[in-house]
């Protein structure tokens, strides 16, 4: 579905991604983890198009999309949640889901009905069932919680029916309870929506339970990729980001 | 889910109050005794429309425009400059006037694309001061093609106004009815922008616009045709105010026009949609009731900006709406304080 091709990205002297090739087979849920400054976010940047990389390719689909604008790669079938949430914080919940789906239905500059049109309210209704976020659809998106707000993001760029998700740290600032829903939900809406999902996360424990297929970067590049025991057992993956202890106690 | 009734839509509601609020104008029209009030209407309709159309930039895109009085202006110069021009009224005859209402609006439109084009592609302070830089620019045409224009003393000379449809424009009442039909036409199609898919796409952008681009939505275009749509209907407010004095002035297309009516957004509130109106008609007693005793409006206007800002925090629709709102939820109620900037 998605595949890396000895992806390079250098800022002046330092490269944050470094010779980087990656598959994401369609279907499959995989995790990218490593320590702060591993070039996770710049790869997922490089994705979507906010970065253009140094050199190498991004297939999507065999199809090349290396150095398209960000709108462009959305159009292809890309969706993306943000680390922070980034969400239409004056619009209530159903409203935002609304307005996304209006967006990819290519309703934006329609004056000729009222918002949210027919067709875009059932799909609305369809995500908030999702979502499971019924209880929250009609309170403005800045005033629900954190994990929820997190969730819209989520729904947000679920909206556009994506091939390929890109979720940056979607239990990021939970609480340990909800880092788990979040994750249960995650892995539900994968499972719902038959899509190719990708998502970064700093809490191994929450990565060994939910991933098919873990990616390790660290300093730009591939440390090791494998299934959660594999990476578990993996002698550099030990030595260099996990540490012994962290081992043991996830073991 | 919602059940289908003619009423129930919300474009079918908008149309139905605005005939409402035409017929009641007319009505105040026939029955009111003397001039004063139907004047006072007329004027307040030119300002309504100002208000109205950079509402749309300002409370709902989220684009601060300090230039929005040259559309406005543009609108009266368009409209006299047409109907002055003799070989035009000889050849459209009684729909000269209407003829020219629709050119003013169409080529302001034109005016306020080609401007916004240019702005669109910068944002906050940027894009207001470029908005100023434009007006400052069309002011400085106006007082440069004085052969045109009249230059400083303005379009003089009157402006003919053909009787159309039974409407003699000379007539006080009927140059009300046709200034109430503008006002409502433009608040209506105000109305109808914010209330469709274009209308949710401008929210988006006003909130957070690289979530709305990342999403797929050309923000860019949204700007641009926003700055269109509001430019267009502000022009139909200096028709208003051409119809009303028969002349053009160059001194509405100046900076302080546009700040006032930022001024008047701000009083009545920016995150309702009734707000600016609320804010044309406070303004409005505060400058009359103000004359009963001194000539110092200025003042009068700057306490009243220090009460709202300091006092409501808010303008006065939005703290009607958040005091109703304490009222009747739980006791701590958060500050709704995020929809625009």
């Amino acid at each position: 579905m998605l595949r890396l091709e000895h992806l390079v990205k250098r800022f002046g002297g330092l490269t944050a991604t470094d010779d980087v090739s990656l598959n994401f087979p369609a279907g499959s849920l995989s995790a990218i983890i490593g320590p702060n400054g591993a070039g996770k976010t710049t790869l997922f940047n490089q994705i979507t198009g906010h970065l253009v990389p140094t050199s190498g390719r991004i297939r999507l689909e065999n199809e090349d999309i290396t150095g398209l604008k960000p709108a462009a790669i959305v159009r292809k079938g890309i969706g993306r949640a943000f680390q922070i949430a980034s969400i239409f914080p004056s619009m209530t919940v159903r409203e935002a889901l609304a307005a996304a789906v209006t967006a990819h239905r290519r309703a934006t500059f329609s004056l000729g009905s009222a918002f949210p049109r027919r067709d875009i309210a059932d799909r609305t209704d369809e995500l908030l069932g999702l979502l499971g976020m019924e209880d929250v659809a009609e309170r403005i998106s800045g005033q629900i919680s954190h994990g929820d707000q997190k969730l819209l993001d989520v729904g947000l760029a679920l909206a556009l029916e994506p091939k390929v998700l890109l979720l940056d740290e979607p239990a990021a600032g939970m609480g340990p309870e909800e880092r788990w829903q979040m994750m249960a939900t995650v892995q539900r809406l994968w499972k719902s929506a038959n899509m190719t999902l990708i998502f970064i996360e700093h809490d191994i424990e929450l990565v060994f339970r939910t991933a098919e297929v873990i990616h390790v970067l660290r300093y730009g590049a591939v440390l090791a990729s494998g299934t959660p025991d594999e990476i578990r057992g993996h002698p550099d993956v030990i030595e260099a980001y996990l540490g012994r202890e962290t081992v043991e106690e996830t073991a | 889910m919602t059940r289908f009734h003619p009423f129930a839509h919300p474009f079918a509601r908008a149309a139905l109050l605005a005939f409402a609020a035409f017929c009641g104008f007319l009505l105040v029209g026939a029955i009111s005794p003397g001039t004063w009030l139907l004047d006072t209407l007329t004027g307040l309709f030119a300002a309504g429309l100002l208000v109205m159309s950079l509402h749309l930039l300002i409370g709902y895109t989220g684009l601060i425009s300090f230039g929005h009085a040259a559309y406005y202006a543009s609108g009266g110069y368009i409209f006299g400059m047409v109907l002055q021009t003799p070989a035009f009224v000889a050849a459209c005859g009684p729909w000269s006037v209407p003829l020219a209402t629709l050119l003013a609006f169409c080529g302001t439109g034109l005016f306020a694309l080609v401007v916004g084009s240019i702005c669109a592609r910068l944002s906050e302070i940027y894009f207001a001061f470029l908005t100023l830089a434009f007006q400052m620019l069309f002011v400085s045409i106006i007082q440069g093609l004085v052969h045109y224009t009249g230059g400083d003393q303005g379009l003089m000379g009157g402006i003919p106004r053909p009787a159309f449809l039974g409407l003699d424009l000379v007539q006080v009442r009927d140059r009300y009815a046709f200034s109430a039909f503008l006002f409502v036409a433009g608040v209506l199609a105000v109305r109808l922008i914010t209330l469709s898919s274009f209308g949710a796409s401008l929210r988006m952008v006003r909130d957070n616009e690289r979530r709305a681009a990342f999403l797929g939505v050309n923000t860019y275009l949204v700007k641009v045709l926003a700055f269109t749509a509001a430019g267009s209907i502000a022009s139909l407010g200096g028709v208003v105010l051409a119809v009303f004095t028969s002349a053009a002035y160059p001194e509405w297309a100046s900076w302080s026009v546009s700040g006032e009516a930022i001024f008047m957004i701000m009083l009545g509130g920016l995150h309702s949609f009734w707000g600016p109106l609320v804010g044309v008609v406070a303004m409005r007693i505060i400058n009359d009731l103000t004359l009963l005793y001194t000539t110092h409006t200025e003042m009068a206007k700057g306490l009243a900006i220090l009460f709202v800002v300091l006092v409501l925090k808010r303008g006065i629709l939005d703290w009607l709406a958040d005091w109703r709102k304490a009222r009747h939820a739980a006791p701590s109620v958060k500050e709704q304080d995020h929809a625009a900037p």
